[in-house]
């Protein structure tokens, strides 16, 4: 008999460690011929909420890491996704594409984690200034990041999407929820994996499969919530979510390309997007 | 004498930080660590302050105190056992004439939220029930507050209630939170009378840093080159192994020196450090490492 | 107030054991030869010379000696690499100089230890500074390969070609990695010429580099003496030269590019001003100055070697200056409780040694901690001298070792006068509580770097380099690729 495969089990990641959605209930990923690939969690708000509390928790940490730091742990996620190149082409095989566009997509998800790896140290440096005030002050100004944002990541290129998404925003010591792509959910776990090992602390990552119209407006209005990133261009939904922001003035990102592949879809303008501005004076008289 | 507190040094933290990690990158080795490892052992403070506590509990760390390791020989005794006024008694007796000496914590210890009174009658206690050793705890609120003067009047006060007892001045410097507080404090308890300043009641965290014992080490030798007085200094809570006690007598070494190295004018107020230490000491002796089984926990 | 520095002296009495560096690990290979187009090749004229400990005066291994054809050879590597480095994608350039500062990483105890052989400076420093600052160099520069429009918008940046580049003995990795990294990410290709006594690490970097897969030529290491340099400097295709070293070298080269169209940056010496004020955080300050002035021996272009303090605190500054320099350890570099090194060479002790005596013979007053030298080797102990004006050549001219001037000062225009008072630039340390008094003085002192309240701080990004003779040109940070670079 031929050996029977162990099937992996695809649970959410929160706080560094994978617990089931405490609601218990699932979604069925099949591949275009109708076969079961996988069960999937269907997050629910409360879901949302802990992943909330364990993503504030683990910002202020976050971004009190130096840049070197936060440089050298993206470099890390690259180096722990090229290694798992061939689980992920097989997956996102599954998931629909041709083998061709998987390595592709596979590849170019690792080079933008080397590219946000190697801006940790820098978009600081393009960014600030020093303010020439008619006084006599030394006046700066400096990026400093928004906190705890929350994510709803490309329908399309599922893993791409994802990283290109995704590291802009830690880069610049932001923690993170995410909901993956609703109908290729598959890679956006198997991507917490490679965070795992990849010595991302615990809480400045986590990721939610499920409903968008179940998360988003809950996304959109948690009060605790700095910022909300949207990939998408349902209409509809943006008002949503421009409607419940108003409620903590939360900073809202609105991404309407349809694919990330283009050399234009990385740039520090999207770490500089997820950033405030801080200016200081200080006397220069004696 | 109230001392002059306009003109303290300040202190640069991450100036004290790096300072701290140039300590912690000596290498203590072979005859020199075990030469350091049994001058801690002799500067152990033992202690139990626990709501708990009773007659025999001290009674069996006393022993321990006197007899840290049988199985190796030419090891000294602990330096105290450190334990709440109601126990000196058991203690006193427990230790006779070893030279482990009692000190007891005194004056509504931890907090020290309560009059001036009953502080001194707490600390009276401790002294006729036969304590060598008094560790006092500061009004921190006082001192946050700004009435650096109570904090003078209160430690002169209880030094006098001590008698011929030495007097240990716990400034919780984990509550001061700054360096240039531990200073003032440091400054204050001296002035009012302390034989030894140490840094916490192991009540909370944190409890004995590297840096806050700099400060006071600093303190300690200024206040020397000021008035010719060596006050003692006493780390307590988190030194948990060897190896942070090393560190802790490699700064004390380069800052005070010889003068300061030995039981009258430095302790540890640790209790699990001791067994670390005899772990240590053995693996230096076998070869091996070394596993908490075959070492007494009183 | 009584004399009480009689009754009790605060001694570290504790001596501590032996704490040598594991060396077994470490591999030097018995001789090395030149590294160009990704290869190691013998010398054409098949000349070696010696390089040694000088902590013990032990031979560690031969290398060769490049001479004019050498020079040509490596140029020509780097001229030919130069077509298809400057054209691959920016991104993959960007990969094989993180691959290095990886590597870089995961070698850095060898690193470490063969730097503090070859060297003479102590362990701690070489583990805990110059390689994982070296490492950080590659990595940050790394990251700029594909970003380079950023750094400069507008401007169309665009590398030179072959970069000549000459690096001192003090830190040789760390120089090393300061000038290959920028060079590399912004596309150019290079020749380096490491110390004559400081080969080693450059030739381990070098077998790392050829492990690293890097296309070969990109990277050349030709190890010689003065005159290997001075062909690389002259040599017709070379686009651009970096040089890091003396003064008095630097102008030298300077004359000779004159009328080529050599690209140039110079880093050179310097005789920085420290000054603590009264209202310092004093005890700070002082562990301040014996970082600024006895790390690394001395030999540091951006020393703080001109105490300046006010007096009012002056006492109790040295005071506690000469009881700090009581507990530093001079000895065997491999001993991880070494603070101070072996002096590089033979030469370069008798050189301070003449300033010592020179400062005797000039009238200021000397003050050396007690401590044990080794028989061996060449050792200067931790100095100071005290009495003495800007007036004085110990307080002029660049001593490059452990020797400390000390001068007192009143006012704060007096101390800047004072300070600026120098044909050097690099750097100066300022160490005051008040916060207006800082950006003051940065302000009005005439020095490339400036540190408030911390002395001898680097990171790749930050730039460093310095203002008059002490050159120009900046490395580390966004500037730093600027001397790599032309524009439309």
């Amino acid at each position: 008999m031929d050996r029977l495969d162990v099937l992996k089990t695809y649970k959410l990641f929160i706080g560094g460690a994978f617990p089931r959605t405490e609601s218990g209930r699932y979604e069925a990923i099949r591949d275009k011929r109708g076969n079961l690939i996988a069960n999937i969690c269907l997050s629910s708000r409360k879901d949302f909420r802990n992943a909330v509390v364990v993503a504030r928790k683990a910002q202020e940490g976050w971004n009190k890491a130096s840049q070197l730091l936060k440089g050298q742990v993206l470099y890390r996620i690259a180096e722990m996704l090229e290694a798992r190149k061939e689980q992920f082409v097989e997956e996102l095989v599954r998931q629909g594409l041709s083998r061709i566009a998987a390595v592709q997509e596979l590849e170019l998800s690792v080079d933008r984690l080397v590219y946000y790896a190697g801006w940790s140290d820098k978009y600081q440096q393009i960014f600030s200034t020093v303010n020439p005030v008619n006084s006599s002050h030394f006046n700066f100004s400096v990026l400093e990041p928004m906190g705890l944002v929350a994510i709803i990541a490309p329908e399309n290129d599922s893993l791409l999407g994802l990283v290109s998404v995704l590291a802009p925003a830690i880069v610049g010591g932001n923690t993170v929820v995410l909901l993956a792509s609703e109908s290729r959910p598959l890679c956006s776990i198997s991507f917490a994996e490679v965070l795992n090992t990849s010595d991302v602390p615990a809480g400045v990552v986590n990721i939610l499969t499920g409903k968008t119209a179940e998360i988003l407006p809950q996304m959109a209005s948690h009060m605790d919530v700095n910022a909300i990133v949207y990939c998408g261009n349902k209409e509809a939904e943006m008002k949503k979510i421009n409607e419940l922001a108003s409620e903590n003035i939360k900073r809202v990102v609105f991404y309407k390309k349809q694919n990330w592949e283009h050399p234009s879809d990385e740039s520090p303008y999207f770490i500089e997007k997820l950033q405030e501005v801080k200016t200081t004076w200080h006397p220069v008289k004696i | 004498m109230f001392p002059d507190l306009k003109n303290l040094p300040s202190f640069d933290t991450l100036g004290v930080e790096e300072k701290i990690q140039r300590f912690c990158s000596r290498s203590i080795k072979n005859e020199s660590k075990t030469e350091g490892l049994k001058l801690a052992l002799s500067m152990l403070d033992l202690t139990t302050l626990e709501g708990k506590d009773t007659r025999g509990k001290v009674e069996q760390l006393c022993y321990k105190a006197m007899h840290l390791h049988e199985s190796m020989p030419g090891l000294p005794t602990a330096a105290a056992v450190c334990v709440y006024p109601s126990m000196v008694r058991y203690a006193k007796k427990a230790l006779h004439n070893s030279g482990v000496h009692v000190a007891s914590v005194a004056t509504a210890f931890p907090s020290g939220q309560s009059g001036l009174e009953i502080k001194i009658a707490d600390t009276r206690m401790a002294v006729d029930e036969g304590a060598d050793e008094v560790d006092m705890v500061i009004s921190r609120g006082e001192f946050l507050s700004g009435n650096y003067r109570y904090i003078f009047d209160e430690i002169a006060a209880i030094k006098t209630a001590c008698q011929h007892a030495h007097l240990k001045v716990i400034l919780e410097t984990g509550e001061l939170e700054t360096l240039d507080n531990v200073r003032k404090a440091s400054e204050i308890a001296m002035h009012a009378g302390a034989d030894f300043i140490k840094t916490s009641t192991g009540k909370i965290q944190p409890a004995a840093t590297l840096p806050v014992t700099y400060v006071m080490l600093s303190a300690i030798k200024d206040h020397y080159l000021q008035t010719g007085r060596m006050v003692g200094m006493k780390p307590a809570g988190g030194i948990s192994t060897s190896k942070i006690a090393l560190q802790y007598l490699v700064m004390l070494n380069e800052v005070l020196g010889e003068p300061w190295m030995n039981k009258d004018y430095f302790r540890f107020g640790a209790s699990s450090l001791a067994n670390d230490i005899l772990m240590q000491l053995s693996k230096a002796k076998t070869g091996f490492y070394q596993s908490d089984n075959y070492f007494s926990k009183d | 107030m009584k004399d009480t520095t009689e009754n009790v002296k605060f001694k570290a009495a504790w001596k501590y054991a032996p704490a040598p560096e594991a060396t077994d690990h470490v591999q030097i290979s018995s001789s090395y030869d030149l590294f160009i187009n990704g290869q190691f090749v013998p010398p054409k004229n098949k000349v070696y010379f010696e390089t040694t400990d000088p902590s013990n005066g032990k031979i560690l291994a031969k290398v060769a000696m490049a001479d004019k054809d050498d020079v040509d050879l490596a140029v020509s590597a780097a001229k030919i690499a130069f077509k298809s480095w400057s054209k691959i994608k920016p991104q993959e350039r960007g990969k094989y100089i993180f691959r290095i500062a990886r590597l870089i990483q995961e070698r850095a105890r060898e690193f470490a230890v063969i730097e503090s052989m070859n060297g003479g400076k102590p362990i701690r420093e070489s583990r805990d500074i110059d390689v994982p600052l070296a490492a950080n160099h590659f990595f940050y520069y790394a990251g700029w390969s594909d970003k380079l429009a950023y750094a400069f918008p507008n401007r169309n940046p665009a590398p030179l070609g072959v970069v000549g580049q000459i690096i001192p003995w003090n830190f040789p990795l760390l120089m090393a990695a300061w000038k290959i990294a920028p060079a590399l990410a912004t596309g150019n290709t290079v020749v380096l010429k490491p110390a004559e006594t400081t080969p080693l690490t450059a030739l381990k970097l070098a077998e790392l580099i050829q492990e690293s897969g890097l296309p070969k030529g990109v990277v050349n290491i030709i190890t010689g003496d003065g005159s290997t340099g001075a062909e690389l400097v002259q040599h017709p295709d070379v686009a651009k030269i970096a040089f890091t070293g003396s003064t008095a070298v630097g102008k030298f080269i300077k004359k000779a590019t004159a009328g080529t169209n050599k690209k140039l940056s110079l880093e050179l010496g310097g005789k920085g001003a420290n000054i603590i004020f009264e209202d310092a955080a004093i005890d700070q300050a002082v562990e301040g100055i014996v970082n600024a002035i006895f790390f690394n021996q001395g030999h540091v272009c951006c020393a703080g070697s001109r105490l300046f303090v006010q007096e009012s605190v002056a006492d109790q500054v040295i005071q506690k200056l000469k009881d700090r320099m009581s507990t530093l350890i001079v000895g065997n570099p491999l001993d991880k409780n070494t603070d101070i090194g072996a002096i590089n060479s033979k030469k370069q002790l008798d050189t301070i040694n003449r300033y010592i005596a020179l400062g005797k013979k000039e009238g200021a007053s000397i003050y050396q901690s007690e401590c044990h030298l080794p028989e061996k080797g060449n050792w200067c102990p931790p100095t100071l001298f005290m009495e003495v004006s800007q007036s004085h050549k110990i307080v002029q001219e660049e001593i490059f070792g452990p020797v400390l001037t000390i001068q007192t000062f009143r006012t704060i225009a007096e101390v800047i006068e004072k300070a600026n008072n120098t044909p050097y630039g690099l750097s100066a340390g300022v160490w005051t509580q008040n916060g207006a008094k800082i950006f003051h003085m940065t302000q009005k002192l005439n020095a490339g770097v400036v540190w408030a309240n911390t002395f001898n701080k680097f990171d790749a990004a930050s730039p460093f380099g310095g203002y008059k003779e002490s050159g120009f040109g900046r490395e580390g940070g966004l500037h730093g690729l600027k001397p790599y670079l032309k524009f439309d």
